[in-house]
């Protein structure tokens, strides 16, 4: 399966996060925030502002910027 | 003599993990809690007793990780450090133990002394997760007690545990691999680390070094010098293995969860997913974010002010009179009566009478923090901010400055950035604070009775608005540079448990009594002073010494329609506190007309327009001392602390004259 980047995921589109590209920083906070490589996840919402995740039920919104430096599995 | 005395107990924990809940739970009413303007906000602490034996119970602030991403976590870090806790208390969310137990790690590895609290047990069933405690302890090597703090459950259990926990001599250090290259990094610093003596554990200190923390350096006394060499000598490695690390730790966790947890795959669609479908939505979100502030206004108005406010302001009057006649009977010198009626019950008891809604106003924002829906605030209005050049968590401390300005600017703590921060807690004053509400609502009972909710909206709005366009300027200006990523959980919806919520607002309305029995009191006492003497003259006239000073100064606002010696005073006794400009106004003109009928004396004196402007004028202007305190204490810098006294002063002056020129132009 290849990756793609999180903005292209539909919402209850679930996948898993495979890589995060971008700064050290941004990178590091998603990791401690649960998105770390490995972790499943499920779009909830994703049209405008902030993507919406949930990671086993509990909900992260991320900016589209740093979300288009999050590739997943889908 | 008897076994080691426990002092303290620390609690840490994901922010939403059910932390605060928690010390509510375990402190009760018998509390202490510090978490308003004078005291300090970065922790609260509380005490309770447990069989006999007093104990202190710190809160900590709610933290993901404890590096040095943000203040808060340095805050947590450093407490937990060198504040010697006895024993922390890592109060762990049940439903998301992967990432909740990442902290978990960190602390273990620090060396403290950790009780996992697993908390919020009941939801977790809900949820049908099944948890193997004893699996779970094993795991990690530190004691792990289920409850669910909401209920108050289990927390004997976990007290009990703790105290024993804390007594024992042994103590967990959790040791996994972090890979073959990590650890023989970390083994090589902690060789030089060895050398000098360090009283914190090693290994945890070379983690954090090869975490990129810089801050970590303070706690190496030694010379670091070969440490920073080797550090150096990695090069494009460091961020490969500062990752790795998080990834570690994960895997590590993930070992232990896999053992010791089981839940089902796919979550079905909760009440919070229902509700927020609506709330978030990308046409309604912002519609209903204003309708909702909007009723919360409205509510404020009827409830705190004209189904309660009366009664107050009926009871300071009477106990006025009661306090004069009692003066009058005692043959009491003049000055004295003067001083009671005019100082004290016209001038302290103006502010007194805004209690009630003062209590409503935070009995309502209480509740909107505790439900969860700020998170949604932020996100919602996260495209808006964006637009500006704002970062959308700015709009939390926002709105949180409505209840009050410092611990608004506190919460700007959580911006991570400093571009983000700096101009979040620079434009904070704006949100118009409780003690300036009482300012609105005595010119609104004066010339729009029958607007008031209205009026109010109108004013807390312009004060958002203003906030977002000077932080839009300051972004272009001042402080250039890339917004940082919007990254922020949104918490399940709950429902605020109202013990809570009313113990807050009390705390607060206290603050507000104490505020006005203590510096309103002192600022109001020495106005009173200045407004009587010279011996001789018309006290409260133009020729006493307040007067006079007034005088010279009113030409200042002349220009925005009220340039009156009583404005000017008034507007400068409110840099001290904000409250002190009703109770000036309430002092000087209750020397004027019969009683302490402020409100009718103010229809003498300002027109509809000038009040406005009056209004315009105490909303922006230079906020309270203890802001510009505040402000000078979280930015380290003496010289945006005269900033911030300054610009809003300006600011405000601008907007004033302009609103009271161009209504003359218009004929108002």
């Amino acid at each position: 399966m290849d990756s793609m980047a999180l903005v292209s995921l539909k919402p209850n589109q679930s996948g898993i996060i495979k890589e995060i590209s971008g700064g050290c920083k941004a990178r590091k906070r998603l990791y401690e925030l649960g998105l770390y490589k490995g972790a499943s996840f499920k779009v909830v919402k994703n049209d405008i502002g902030p993507i919406i995740l949930s990671l086993s039920g509990h909900k992260l919104a991320l900016g589209r910027g740093i979300a288009h430096n999050v590739f997943v599995e889908h | 003599m008897g076994g080691i005395f426990l002092h303290t107990i620390a609690l840490v924990g994901n922010p939403n993990s059910g932390k605060t809940t928690l010390f509510n739970a375990l402190t009760g009413s018998n509390q202490h809690v510090g978490n308003w303007p004078g005291v300090t906000v970065e922790k609260k602490e509380g005490k309770f007793k447990y069989k006999g034996v007093q104990y202190n119970v710190v809160d900590l602030p709610g933290t993901y990780s404890l590096g040095a991403y943000s203040e808060d976590e340095m805050i947590a870090r450093d407490y937990i450090l060198k504040g010697n806790p006895d024993v922390v208390i890592n109060v762990v969310d049940a439903t998301n133990i992967e990432r909740n137990l990442y902290l978990t790690t960190q602390l273990i590895e620090m060396g403290a002394k950790v009780v996992v609290a697993l908390n919020m047990m009941d939801e977790a069933k809900q949820k049908n997760i099944e948890i193997d405690l004893c699996s779970l302890s094993k795991g990690l090597g530190v004691p792990v007690i289920a409850t669910i703090a909401s209920k108050s459950k289990g927390l004997d259990d976990l007290i009990e545990r703790a105290i024993q926990y804390a007594n024992e001599s042994e103590n967990s250090l959790l040791s996994f691999s972090y890979g073959e290259n990590i650890d023989r990094e970390i083994e090589r610093i902690k060789t030089v680390l060895e050398e000098s003596n360090i009283e914190y554990p090693a290994k945890w200190i070379a983690v954090k070094l090869l975490e990129g923390d810089q801050g970590i350096y303070s706690l190496v006394e030694e010379d670091t010098h070969p440490i920073k060499e080797r550090l150096f000598s990695l090069g494009h490695k460091a961020t490969e293995y500062e990752l790795e690390i998080v990834d570690k730790r994960y895997d590590f966790i993930g070992s232990i969860v896999s053992k010791a947890v089981k839940k089902p795959v796919d979550t079905v669609e909760t009440t919070t997913d229902k509700i927020d479908k609506i709330i978030t939505h990308k046409y309604l979100g912002l519609p209903i974010f204003a309708l909702i502030m909007y009723i919360v206004f409205q509510l404020t108005f009827v409830i705190g002010g004209d189904l309660l406010g009366g009664y107050v302001a009926g009871l300071v009057e009477t106990l006025g009179e009661y306090a004069v006649g009692l003066l009058t009977m005692v043959n009491s010198p003049e000055w004295l009566k003067s001083f009671v009626s005019e100082g004290i019950f016209g001038g302290v008891g103006a502010v007194f009478e805004f209690i009630p809604l003062i209590t409503v106003l935070y009995f309502f924002l209480g509740i909107l923090e505790d439900t969860g829906y700020m998170a949604r605030a932020a996100y919602i209005m996260d495209g808006l901010m964006r637009a500006l050049g704002l970062h959308g968590k700015t709009f939390i401390s926002m709105i949180v400055g409505f209840g009050c300005n410092v611990p608004g600017i506190m919460a700007t703590r959580t911006l991570d950035n400093k571009k983000d921060r700096m101009i979040a807690l620079l434009i904070n004053p704006f949100m118009s604070c409780g003690a300036r509400l009482p300012i609105y609502l005595v010119f609104i009972a004066a010339f729009f009775p029958s607007h008031g909710g209205t009026v109010l909206f109108a004013l807390y709005t312009l004060g958002i608005v203003v906030a977002l366009i000077v932080g839009k300027v300051f972004s272009k200006t001042l402080f250039k540079g890339e917004i940082s990523h919007f990254i922020m959980e949104l918490p399940p919806y709950r429902l605020p448990i109202f013990k809570y919520v009313i113990r807050d607002m009390w705390d607060k309305v206290w603050d507000f009594l104490h505020r006005a029995g203590t510096i309103i009191f002192v600022v109001v006492s020495l106005l009173w002073i200045l407004s009587v003497f010279p011996l001789g003259v018309e006290p409260y006239s133009q020729e006493s010494i307040l007067g006079r000073i007034g005088t010279i100064l009113a030409p200042i606002f002349a220009p925005a329609g009220f340039g009156t010696w009583q404005a000017t005073v008034s507007l400068f006794a409110g840099i001290a506190a904000k409250e002190a400009v009703v109770a000036i106004l309430g002092m000087v003109y209750a020397g004027v007309s019969e009683g302490s009928q402020l409100v009718s004396a103010l229809q003498n004196v300002f027109t509809p327009l000038t009040a406005i402007s009056f209004m315009v004028m105490t909303l922006l202007y230079t906020p309270c001392a203890a802001v510009i305190g505040t402000v000078k204490r979280e930015t380290n810098s003496a010289k945006w602390a005269v900033f911030m006294a300054v610009y809003p002063f300006v600011l405000g002056w601008v907007l004033a004259v302009l609103i009271y020129q161009v209504g003359r132009l218009l004929g108002f």
